[in-house]
């Protein structure tokens, strides 16, 4: 093969890979939303969609993949970079919008987020202390293998009952790359140099909050990567509940996590119940941060602003968010301390 | 055990014989049984008896090149009230120290009924002259540490010189007078369980009043399975000779739940005649706030957090 050949020919592979994820998604968005899930899994690469299979409505090619033993997806939990089950054990069956099977979860409990919050603190240091450009690779790195896995995605989403599964894909891997080019530009915004009344040079620079506890909505990629992007771009840890009615996206979105170099802990996402959960992360006195979006039982919420307030913590509630709209910093701010610096002056 | 004690130690061969022919350890057993016992669950109000046990029991230990008398004088500080801001925690057991810092640390604690222990005898290593082990051990006495704990030569005990081991120890008992003495035999540098076994019996033999693990400065440190050896050793001793003698498992005990392990292994292989600061300690810096944030989750019902306690 000569030099002038190489090039050509990893440009055919570039373009026969797009036209195989976009005949997915085209076959997604055409479909009617009751059976959208079974075109995706069918016209996504047989490998990808292993981890399906309920055995409802199979199709041919299916039936005849059937003859090998269907290797089953284990969904577990995310701490620290690692993949444990449930230390209670526990687990709970998750079905598509259909009402089909689709796999176990883990339903985690008040142990895991403890450990959680222990793994996010000792993520803390070393991830608040790397340079804003460094966070801001990563972050590009975590959209790449997003779009790496899009077929994936789309499959999964659309089995959770996501209209214009492919889409929504697109948006949350255009979402990070936004945050992640927010990294080194958001001390600008949010810091400033002071005009004092005084021989000083006063400066106030953001700096990440620390540990913060996020209940995600139930938009299972989309509202996903929307809450933790801007939580972890500024140099904050998190612990996340992620969508208990569609939680698998969440658990591929943390493998995805996984094989970015993003520092183990640093993220940390928990399958389960909100109700049961959040109220623990709310009193942890560990936790610097809640961030209560997916929180939609007003209930839950008050008792969790209460338990937040015996140290402080940060909260953020925001009213009912629009995920396809453009976010603003509102939710980069939230989680940001200013320190400010006086300098004299004198020469 | 039919062999008379009085008469072991008059020669090296005697000595090495009977060492040398106390039971051979099973390895896979005393690591399985201790992992058994480190699965007990214990919660509630067992939990928190167990924490409040665990915190008497402390030897609060800062063992650093570093060490000044201002973070000796903290340190006192926290011994005597662990929890500055909940006064039903108990004080701990003593606090350890370098020799040149009893004098402070003496001074610190006086009346408190905070024991004052010291380390002696060319620490961590043991490599100097027995006259400049006992001239340490003086010095620490002097000072008015009420607990030496020394280390053991392992570098005779691996070469087989058990009765230079057994004299050093004798001599150093001599030097503490009335302190207690607790004789360190750095088990991670001793290879196999049979090592410590005899190591174990070695140091009661000659008069230790504690037999503890390790410094801190090796690891392994202070293991369960290592502990459960220990404690078998002064259950025996206690069988054959009437002499009681104390354990003290240090280094790597650094979560509540290792301390809690400790406990469980005590009451299960010694009994609860040992469950008191008199006779268990558990040599630690870290692990005393994790007790206390322990003991703040079952009084306040939610998970502590390190900011609330002080840094040592």
């Amino acid at each position: 093969m000569t030099k002038a050949e190489k090039p050509g020919r990893a440009r055919a592979g570039k373009q026969s890979g797009g036209q195989t994820t976009r005949r997915a998604d085209a076959s997604v968005d055409a479909a009617a939303p009751a059976a959208s899930g079974e075109t995706a899994v069918e016209s996504v690469d047989p490998v990808e969609s292993a981890d399906g299979g309920s055995g409802v409505g199979e199709t041919a090619p299916a039936r005849e993949r059937a003859a090998r033993l269907a290797v089953r997806k284990t969904y577990k939990l995310y701490i620290g970079g690692a993949f444990p089950r449930s230390e209670s054990g526990r687990s709970y069956a998750v079905a598509s919008s259909r009402g089909d099977f689709l796999a176990n979860a883990s339903r985690a409990s008040r142990k895991d987020a403890r450990d959680a919050v222990t793994a996010a603190r000792k993520a803390f240091g070393g991830w608040s202390g790397a340079t804003a450009y460094n966070r801001g690779q990563i972050l590009y790195r975590v959209a790449e293998m997003l779009e790496g896995r899009r077929a994936q995605f789309t499959a999964e989403l659309a089995e959770a009952g996501t209209k214009r599964a492919g889409e929504v894909v697109d948006a949350a891997v255009d979402r990070l790359v936004w945050y992640a080019g927010w990294s080194d530009k958001i001390a600008a915004v949010a810091g400033s140099t002071n005009p004092v009344a005084g021989p000083y040079f006063n400066v106030s620079s953001p700096e990440p909050t620390g540990v913060v506890a996020v209940v995600a909505p139930d938009e299972p990629l989309l509202g996903l990567v929307s809450v933790i992007a801007p939580v972890i771009v500024t140099g904050n840890t998190c612990v996340v509940i992620a969508s208990e009615r569609a939680p698998l996206p969440s658990i591929t979105l943390a493998e995805v996590l996984a094989t970015s170099d993003l520092p183990g802990g640093v993220v940390n996402i928990l399958t389960g119940s909100a109700a049961e959960i959040a109220p623990w992360l709310a009193a942890h006195m560990d936790v610097n941060a809640l961030d209560l979006t997916g929180v939609t039982d007003e209930g839950l919420a008050v008792a969790c602003e209460e338990a937040a307030a015996e140290n402080l913590k940060r909260v953020f509630r925001p009213a009912a968010t629009d995920w396809s709209a453009d976010p603003g910093t509102r939710r980069l701010t939230a989680f940001l301390e200013t320190k400010t610096v006086w300098h004299p002056t004198g020469v | 055990m039919t062999t008379s004690l009085t008469d072991v130690a008059t020669s090296n061969v005697t000595l090495r014989s009977f060492l040398h022919g106390l039971p051979g350890v099973d390895r896979v057993g005393a690591d399985q049984r201790a992992a058994m016992l480190g699965t007990r669950s214990i919660k509630t109000t067992a939990k928190a008896q167990a924490i409040d046990l665990a915190i008497g029991m402390v030897d609060l230990t800062t063992l650093e090149g570093a060490d000044t008398p201002g973070k000796v004088r903290a340190m006192c500080a926290k011994a005597v009230h662990p929890d500055p801001a909940d006064p039903s925690v108990p004080k701990v057991a003593a606090v350890c120290v370098y020799p040149d810092m009893v004098a402070g640390a003496a001074a610190a604690l006086k009346g408190s009924g905070v024991k004052v222990a010291s380390v002696a005898t060319a620490f961590p290593s043991g490599r100097s002259s027995l006259d400049v082990k006992i001239a340490d051990t003086a010095f620490a006495v002097a000072a008015g540490a009420d607990e030496i704990d020394m280390v053991i030569d392992r570098g005779a005990f691996l070469a087989g010189d058990y009765l230079k081991v057994f004299e050093e120890i004798v001599a150093i008992k001599a030097a503490c007078g009335t302190a207690h003495l607790k004789v360190i035999l750095e088990t991670g540098e001793l290879s196999t369980y049979d090592n410590v076994r005899r190591a174990s019996w070695l140091a009661m033999l000659a008069g230790g009043d504690f037999i503890k693990t390790s410094t801190g400065k090796v690891q392994p440190a202070a293991t369960l399975p290592v502990t459960l050896i220990m404690l078998e050793a002064v259950r025996d001793f206690l069988a054959v000779t009437g002499r009681k003698v104390g354990v003290k498992p240090a280094g790597g005990i650094k979560t509540t739940k290792d301390a809690i392990k400790m406990l469980v292994l005590v009451n299960e292989t010694v009994g609860d005649g040992w469950l008191s600061p008199d006779w268990f300690r558990l040599g630690a810096s870290s692990v005393l706030n994790d007790l206390l944030m322990q003991r703040q989750k079952m009084a306040t019902g939610r998970y502590a957090g390190p900011d609330y306690f002080t840094l040592d």
